[in-house]
């Protein structure tokens, strides 16, 4: 018990310093890996608690795609210069106070909620699914995502899949000046498009106006 | 202190989900930072919904969490598309310097 209780507070405490420094972070590409070790602490604490089936799939999207992606598209854009200006920065900083105050607030209006907060008399009544002891996490999961959630299952597909022609349709971007393959001109071009048939004389050669 | 329980998580959940918070009100840099703040909080939401799975004995939070991600791979994906586009058209990327619609 003892032990659980260290790794769970060495897990939570990297989780917690690291998303302070995705915050404060000077430079983004810190702030990046920073991010990527929040993600690794917190899918230890999912395995942990016996969710390992969501530890291991938030390591691999999260760490594995999202964090990759954030790591490329801040070094693709040129952001190296604009370091963080957080607190010190030039003009009107008026509203630092004020988020500061409504995010505090937000804070304890959480602890409030957890600190006063009890399971519904019923609420043990009236579990949706049961978890199984006897299987393992995945095959519980997957037992139910395929039935019970089908529909949500395919509809979460079609919102991956939304989400990527939405990001090639806006990154897209047609240049001027650079050859492309059309296959329409392709396919529609005809023989005698690019054929020439010519009697040639003898000695004479033959003259080809380009 | 040393049996770890529900409240426990949940006060994790509620810390990562305010400095995620935090992060989007005081960020003066640019956009990425704030994106990566939406992450921490969705973050958040996943541990609260995890760990009330598993000591309700519930396994439908953990299907939740699963589109949740979905959902939140979706969302990063769609925001740095158009923070480069953004990038292309304008040049910067500094939460000061888009003032566009003169908020």
């Amino acid at each position: 018990m003892i032990a659980h209780a260290i790794v769970f507070y060495i897990f939570s405490l990297i989780a917690i310093v690291s998303a302070i420094m995705v915050t404060v972070s000077k430079n983004t590409v810190n702030s990046v890996f920073f991010l990527i070790l929040d993600f690794i602490s917190i899918s230890c604490l999912f395995i942990m608690i016996g969710a390992e089936f969501l530890g291991m799939i938030m390591l691999i999207v999260y760490v594995g795609a999202v964090a990759v992606l954030f790591l490329f598209v801040v070094m693709m854009l040129n952001v190296a210069q604009q370091k963080n200006e957080w607190f010190n920065s030039s003009g009107r900083s008026s509203h630092i106070p004020v988020g500061l105050l409504v995010s505090i607030i937000i804070f304890f209006e959480l602890i409030i909620v957890i600190g006063g907060w009890k399971y519904k008399p019923d609420l043990l009544d009236s579990i949706a699914i049961e978890i199984n002891t006897d299987l393992t996490n995945t095959q519980s999961l997957g037992s139910v995502i395929y039935t019970d959630y089908i529909h949500l299952f395919q509809l979460s597909g079609m919102v991956l899949l939304v989400a990527m022609i939405g990001a090639i349709v806006l990154t897209f971007r047609q240049r001027s000046g650079v050859k492309r393959q059309s296959y329409l001109k392709q396919i529609s071009r005809d023989r005698k498009d690019g054929i020439e048939l010519v009697d040639v004389e003898n000695n004479k050669g033959v003259k080809i106006d380009v | 202190m040393f049996s770890i329980g529900l409240g426990h998580y949940l006060t994790l959940a509620a810390i990562i989900f305010t400095i995620g918070i935090v992060g989007i009100f005081l960020n003066r840099k640019n956009i990425i930072v704030i994106l990566m703040s939406i992450e921490l909080i969705l973050l958040a939401v996943n541990i609260n919904l995890v760990s009330f799975s598993i000591f309700i004995n519930d396994l439908s939070g953990q299907v939740f969490t699963l589109f949740i991600l979905t959902v939140a791979a979706a969302e990063a994906a769609i925001g740095l598309a158009i923070i480069v586009v953004y990038y292309r058209n304008s040049g910067t990327i500094r939460v000061e310097e888009i003032d566009r619609l003169k908020g």
